[in-house]
């Protein structure tokens, strides 16, 4: 890896957990509602695997889902706006923070059934040998999944029909409140696996090196050989399955024991003692996420809720092989269009001031010199691209 | 015009369909060396090879879920439910998933697929595979509910449905599949959404889909022998339903009774009854009569299953009925 890569990837793992931070206040703050699944403590897992993904792959997974959307290159001020219910956000306020897909980037979301994407990932995977090309499919779920009977009949179809998956566990130890001693006959989940013939692995997902190497090698065996692997990422959460777990059912030793291990001080460490990083650079990067976070704020406070109408759209695609003129008494048909819309890409956010240097008004918008043209709203420009494929 | 079996009609869609875009397969139990367990899909393995027609395990949800996963990338997949009792099983990728997605994602991803297989009673197969589903499918927005009941619509339709690109839940009749019929020769669809005359009648409007419509169409020949005259309406597709063509009939005849093969209790006649009654209330001389399964699992007896099911005598005196005689 380049060092400057090994940067890149630090950064990312910061601006996903500074991004849920963010989200743990908003929610506090009743402006995100919902439930909220966060991924702080899993960062490096996501990251891990993104980073050796190819662009045209792609991906599907589970309700907790923030980091991967981040990892995948999305936008964050569209997803903050899902988050907040605005018609910017990636799914136009329609899916929340369980269901961010970001399509262009391969990303098929977030599914909010347990399990429920699994099968999902080998019709990805099933699409991609008909299509007979060389892509993979990457699936996350948490380790409560595996006791699904998705999982199994999943499994079983990518190995039986040479399906180019990776599936990959994140195992946090909860499946909500309930430990995997008390959900699983067999502890080493990644063991499951051997039922169905498949290669297998057990990766430390507090180590971003170690997850990129595991997922490295299974995708390579997926493009190459077509094989699925499973993979089982021993990971971590720290705060509870959703915001309203209190986490009465593991002890505050356990959570500070498994902090030590925090994926992204360990991954600060290796820039400093083998990449030639000071702490001095880390500084300034959080600094700059911080920064980037409170553009993504402000995104979202000049973006509009969604209009009334647009609860209708979406639900159909226009199609010449339906009768229209029949269909079109019932609103979700006369608002389907032909196209999909895909999430708008919207211009870089204009430098916000530091987060102590940010006064504590809502800064008033500098107004432009006389004869130069307004700096576009970003919030203006993400509806009018996404309006546009509708007219 | 051929005359053509259900079973045949459907296995041509498939097979033009298959023929004319390389990106529709088919997947389900059965549906390939078996030749398929209605023989529905019998000779498409030997045409298209095992890759677009995909003998899988019995594992229902697995099946509907590689169907989504794979319209989700593009591909046409047709997911073969050996009989929609065993759908219940693929609930969750359909119902969660394939009529989701779209909406959940602002309109990023579609899902062009078709679950297809038979619905519906056979003969004494009692409780578990006898069921009539198309109320909890045609109940949940974003799926598409087609129900043929000739050769010739279940041909036309199922074109339509591969074509279409959004999940389309199409529903068959076991005991309709040896139903000859005409079809028609050269290329045709017939849209979804779109309902048809199946008998025109000046008396009375007898509004049934699938087998249900089959056992209109008798009815409707016993009540001519006694001078009236039916007309029956066939919907063909629940969702989107084609309501103008029930409310143009109802206003010309002022009477109307709905048959389906599901129970009573939520069951889709009563949506239909609803809407007649709303649009027509003025027009009806009297109340909408529906006549239904049972509302009891099926029983395996040959005399109680014949006693459950709607038969054309249980019609004619739902006519009589809404004609007072």
């Amino acid at each position: 890896m380049i060092r400057e890569e090994a940067f890149a990837l630090y950064r990312q793992m910061l601006l996903i957990r500074r991004f849920e931070e963010r989200c743990a206040q908003l929610y506090v703050e009743g402006r995100i509602g919902g439930f909220l699944h966060l991924y702080i403590g899993q960062e490096a897992v996501g990251v891990g695997a993104m980073s050796v993904m190819r662009p045209d792959d792609y991906l599907i997974a589970y309700y907790r889902d923030h980091g991967y959307a981040l990892a995948r290159g999305a936008d964050p001020r569209l997803l903050l706006a899902e988050l907040c219910g605005k018609f910017t956000g990636i799914s136009r306020g329609k899916g929340g923070s369980m269901h961010f897909y970001d399509v262009p980037r391969g990303n098929f979301g977030g599914d909010g059934i347990v399990g429920g994407h699994l099968p999902l990932a080998a019709g990805i995977g099933y699409g991609i040998r008909l299509k007979d090309t060389d892509q993979v499919c990457l699936c996350f779920f948490g380790d409560g999944a595996v006791n699904e009977g998705a999982f199994h009949e999943s499994l079983n179809v990518s190995a039986l029909w040479d399906l180019p998956v990776v599936y990959i566990i994140e195992n946090n130890r909860y499946g909500m409140g309930t430990s995997i001693d008390r959900a699983s006959s067999v502890k080493d989940l990644y063991q499951r696996a051997s039922a169905y013939g498949i290669p297998r692995r057990e990766v430390n997902g507090m180590d971003l090196l170690a997850v990129r190497t595991a997922v490295a090698e299974a995708i390579e065996r997926a493009r190459t050989d077509k094989r699925p692997t499973l993979l089982e990422a021993e990971t971590y959460r720290y705060r509870g399955h959703s915001m309203s777990d209190p986490g009465k059912y593991r002890t505050k030793e356990e959570v500070e024991e498994m902090m030590k291990s925090d994926p992204i001080l360990l991954w600060g460490k290796r820039l400093i003692e083998q990449e030639r990083f000071s702490q001095a650079d880390l500084d300034a990067v959080d600094k700059e996420v911080l920064a980037q976070m409170e553009a993504t704020v402000a995104f979202v406070e000049s973006s509009p809720d969604p209009p009334p109408e647009s609860m209708y759209e979406d639900v159909y695609v226009r199609s010449p092989y339906i009768n229209m003129k029949a269909a079109e008494k019932d609103p979700a048909w006369r608002s389907a269009i032909k196209e999909d819309r895909m999430p708008p890409t919207l211009p870089p956010p204009t430098a916000a001031p530091a987060p102590e240097a940010r006064p504590a008004a809502p800064p008033a918008e500098s107004k432009p010199a006389a004869g130069a043209p307004a700096a576009p709203n970003p919030a203006e420009a993400a509806v009018q691209a996404t309006a546009k494929v509708g007219s | 015009m051929a005359v053509l079996t259900m079973r045949d009609a459907l296995n041509q869609a498939m097979k033009e369909e298959m023929a004319r875009d390389p990106s529709v397969f088919i997947l389900g139990e059965e549906v390939g060396a078996y030749q398929g367990a209605y023989k529905v899909t019998q000779g498409l393995l030997a045409q298209f090879g095992e890759w677009r027609v995909r003998d899988t395990p019995i594992a229902e949800e697995v099946i509907a879920g590689v169907a989504v996963g794979a319209a989700f990338i593009g591909l046409r997949p047709i997911a073969e439910m050996m009989t929609f009792n065993f759908s219940l099983l693929a609930l969750d990728m359909i119902i969660n998933h394939a009529a989701k997605y779209r909406y959940m994602s602002g309109g990023q991803v579609r899902c062009p697929m078709v679950m297809r297989g038979p619905s519906g009673a056979a003969a004494q197969v009692a409780a578990q595979h006898s069921q009539a589903f198309e109320s909890i499918y045609a109940h949940v927005p974003g799926l598409v509910v087609a129900m043929p009941a000739t050769p010739k619509d279940a041909k036309g339709m199922l074109k339509s449905a591969i074509r279409d690109d959004n999940p389309v839940i199409f529903l068959e009749n076991e005991v309709l599949y040896n139903l000859k019929g005409e079809v028609p020769e050269a290329e045709y669809h017939i849209p979804l959404g779109l309902a048809e005359v199946k008998r025109p009648g000046r008396d009375v409007t007898i509004v049934a889909w699938s087998r249900s419509c089959i056992t209109a169409l008798a009815a409707a020949t016993k009540l001519a022998e006694e001078g009236i005259e039916a007309e029956v309406v066939d919907p063909r597709t629940l969702r989107p339903l084609d309501e103008d063509v029930i409310f143009d009939s109802v206003r010309r005849t002022n009477r109307c009774v709905v048959a389906e093969e599901g129970w009573r209790m939520a069951g889709f006649g009563a949506e239909i009854s609803d809407r007649v009654q709303r649009a027509c209330f003025d027009e009806l001389d009297a109340p909408v009569v529906r006549v239904t399964a049972e509302d009891v699992p099926m029983p395996y007896a040959k005399t109680l299953e014949k006693a459950y099911l709607p038969q054309p005598e249980k019609i004619v005196d739902a006519v009589r009925q809404v004609m007072y005689r």
